[in-house]
């Protein structure tokens, strides 16, 4: 147990030091690469949690494929972000004196009595055989069927918003029409000229 | 019911090709729907898929008249949707998912569900408002709104998450037994803020109304008729399962809240909407003095409050389908209209539309014989029933200052000479499905009882 609240410390140090980094950091890249690994970290809370199939989900879905693709646009779009920045010195006193009031009146309000250690105790670790996936898989499809098909449709409304928006005909690009390739004909492209050849001498 | 929306919506995505057939396909889906829901309404209230989706009074009366307002928007913009060239198929198909995501929050019973559906249905209206590329202005509305929007929805959940961590559960039946046992829970009133100005941000209500005027005028005509109708059934709907449904023992930290909300909106509505001079804005300004009317009902935190807000928000919706209506039908020659001087010599132009429009007017001034009186005045009967007159009385007031701008339309439409003397003419259908819907404004306000009836039984 010990080991296990040394770990969290550790793991939530460096997870709170990452999304710090995320946001000051000036180089897209190193912002992006800061993310990873907080994602990381919070796949590692996830695991202390006995979560281990939404941290191995996190671990692959998320650093796997979805930071690498975010990493791929921010090197091939080379966005300059110096301009979005400009502003923040000007308007840091204010945001950070409406920041710091929102934080004093929530933990003001929150005080610790609702969701102190009393209230929310440890739950009882589970057995060995106990399946993370299988209890996931259960609540899934059978008490939250209706949230999770309504979740997929607004996914595909989603992927048609996303072709409406870009599917565009651009009738000034110049591409290739391979039907129309190979249907040309000679007579097409070529047209013969007959030149009379005696015309040239007698000028 | 959802699985045959969702087979129509199929089907619609796969016969892009035909422009009439895909509106054809909509408009039979919806009808359709509206059958069913009809059909399968249950006596009492069911539940279905493990107590998520709630079928009582309320969702049927408003998922019936989301169709029906549906039915005629979709009828309304068809030719300004195939003039404009705006990708056909796919404004139909998001029209369609967006209905089909009010259906869901109408009838939700859990917060995820209610979530779930919100989302549906605003993210089909901002790719419904960005469908337009070729329009800059269109571009940044859309923009805003999705900004703007995503905030909201991220308040809308933390405030879910809060009210979560204090009850236990997202049903909202376990939620209001729990702030029954408990209600003096900080979190879940700190929570409750935060929904609170999520769905004022949905509604539009005034401090949180910067993003309606903007979307007004820069979406399509045709999208704004849409996001101004319907979705206000749906955003009360919203309201009245967090508000009542959930969190109907924490009336008293809720109701101050609604109360200044309320107020804003009715003043900050109605005293800058006489500075517009475009009339999609002017509009805009007047929903959120509306807004504010609805919230007044909702405010009251009794039967007769719901359903009164109940059937101003059927009833807004069917008004603000009208003016918009009317609104697209001059837009017709390639050209929209902005300016409120554009309407000049209606009248003139077309004596049927400009009839319309003066009923809507007349109706959103709230003059007696048409829908628009009676609505506020149930509406205002519930608010001096649990004694806020002084906030009656400053309702009142403003929506007298509200009249002018309304008034100065119908001195344009009427007494005005017309610009160019073009006659005004759409197909037959639509005209046809104008004049009823301006006939209706009239007859509910002759005869408001069998709406009320509807609206009282849902709340009973």
């Amino acid at each position: 147990m010990e080991f296990k609240l040394f770990l969290f410390w550790v793991v939530s140090l460096i997870l709170v030091g990452a999304a710090v980094g995320v946001i000051t950091t000036r180089n897209p890249v190193q912002a992006a690469l800061f993310l990873v690994l907080a994602f990381f970290n919070s796949a590692i809370i996830w695991m202390l949690m006995e979560a281990e199939f939404l941290s191995i989900t996190l671990v692959l879905v998320y650093v796997g494929a979805v930071m690498v693709l975010f990493l791929f646009v921010v090197m091939m779009l080379d966005i300059n972000l110096s301009p979005l920045r400009e502003g923040f010195t000007r308007y840091l006193p204010l945001g950070g004196l409406v920041a710091a009031l929102i934080v004093g009146e929530i933990v003001l309000l929150i005080s610790n009595k609702w969701f102190s250690a009393e209230n929310f105790p440890v739950p009882a670790a589970r057995p060995a055989d106990y399946s993370n996936t299988e209890e996931l898989g259960v609540a899934m499809y059978t008490d939250y069927l209706l949230q999770f098909e309504i979740a997929a449709v607004i996914l595909l409304v989603a992927i048609i918003a996303a072709i409406a928006l870009t599917m565009r005909r651009r009738p000034d690009t110049k591409y290739q029409r391979p039907a129309e390739q190979v249907q040309v004909r000679k007579e097409d492209r070529l047209r013969i000229v007959s030149m009379d050849s005696g015309n040239q001498e007698s000028q | 019911m959802l699985c045959a929306i969702c087979a129509i919506l199929l089907c619609d995505l796969y016969s892009k090709d035909g422009r009439r057939l895909t509106y054809i396909l909509s408009q039979v889906a919806l009808v359709g729907t509206l059958f069913f829901t009809w059909g399968v309404t249950p006596d009492g209230s069911a539940t279905a898929f493990g107590g998520s989706f709630v079928m009582d009074t309320m969702s049927s009366v408003l998922k019936s008249w989301i169709l029906i307002v549906s039915i005629g928007v979709l009828l309304y913009s068809r030719d300004y949707v195939l003039e404009r060239e705006i990708t056909t198929g796919e404004y139909y198909t998001l029209a369609l998912s967006g209905v089909l995501g009010m259906m869901i929050m109408v009838s939700s019973s859990t917060m995820l569900t209610l979530y779930l559906g919100l989302e549906l249905l605003s993210l089909s209206l901002y790719a419904m408002a960005a469908l337009n590329r070729k329009d800059v202005r269109c571009a940044e509305a859309a923009m805003k709104y999705f900004v703007l929007g995503a905030l909201a929805s991220g308040l809308l959940l933390y405030g879910i998450s809060m009210i979560y961590g204090a009850t236990g559960s997202l049903v909202f039946s376990e939620i209001a037994a729990a702030m029954a046992a408990d209600s003096s829970s900080s979190a879940a009133v700190f929570g409750l803020a935060f929904v609170v100005a999520g769905i004022a941000f949905k509604f539009g209500a005034a401090p949180f109304h910067m993003w309606v005027p903007d979307v007004y005028d820069g979406a399509p005509t045709s999208v704004t008729l849409y996001i101004s109708a319907a979705p206000k059934m749906a955003a009360f709907a919203l309201a009245i399962r967090f508000l009542v449904d959930g969190l109907g023992t924490a009336h008293d930290s809720w109701q101050g809240m609604l109360v200044i909300l309320a107020l804003l909106s009715i003043v900050l509505g109605n005293l800058i909407a006489i500075a517009q001079v475009s009339i999609k804005r002017m509009l805009a300004y007047s929903t959120i003095s509306h807004v504010g009317f609805i919230l007044l009902g909702v405010l009251s935190g009794q039967a007769e409050g719901y359903s009164a807000s109940m059937f101003y928000a059927i009833t807004y919706a069917l008004t603000s389908m009208a003016a918009f209506g009317v609104i697209l039908v001059m837009d017709r020659n390639g050209v929209d209209i902005h300016l409120l001087t554009d309407l000049r010599g209606l009248f003139r132009r077309n004596p049927v539309y400009a009839f319309v429009m003066l009923i809507v007017m007349v109706s959103m001034a709230g003059v007696p014989p048409t829908v628009g009186f009676y609505a506020k005045f149930v509406v205002l009967d519930a608010v001096v029933s649990v004694g806020l007159i002084w906030l009656a009385v400053v309702a009142v007031v403003f929506s007298v200052v509200g009249a002018f701008y309304y008034l100065r339309v119908i001195k344009y439409m009427f007494f005005d000479d017309p610009i160019e003397a073009q006659p005004v003419l759409a197909p037959i259908d639509v005209s046809a499905g104008l004049a009823v819907n301006g006939a209706a404004l009239l007859m509910l306000g002759l005869f408001p009882g069998w709406i009320m009836a509807a609206c009282i039984a849902a709340f009973s």
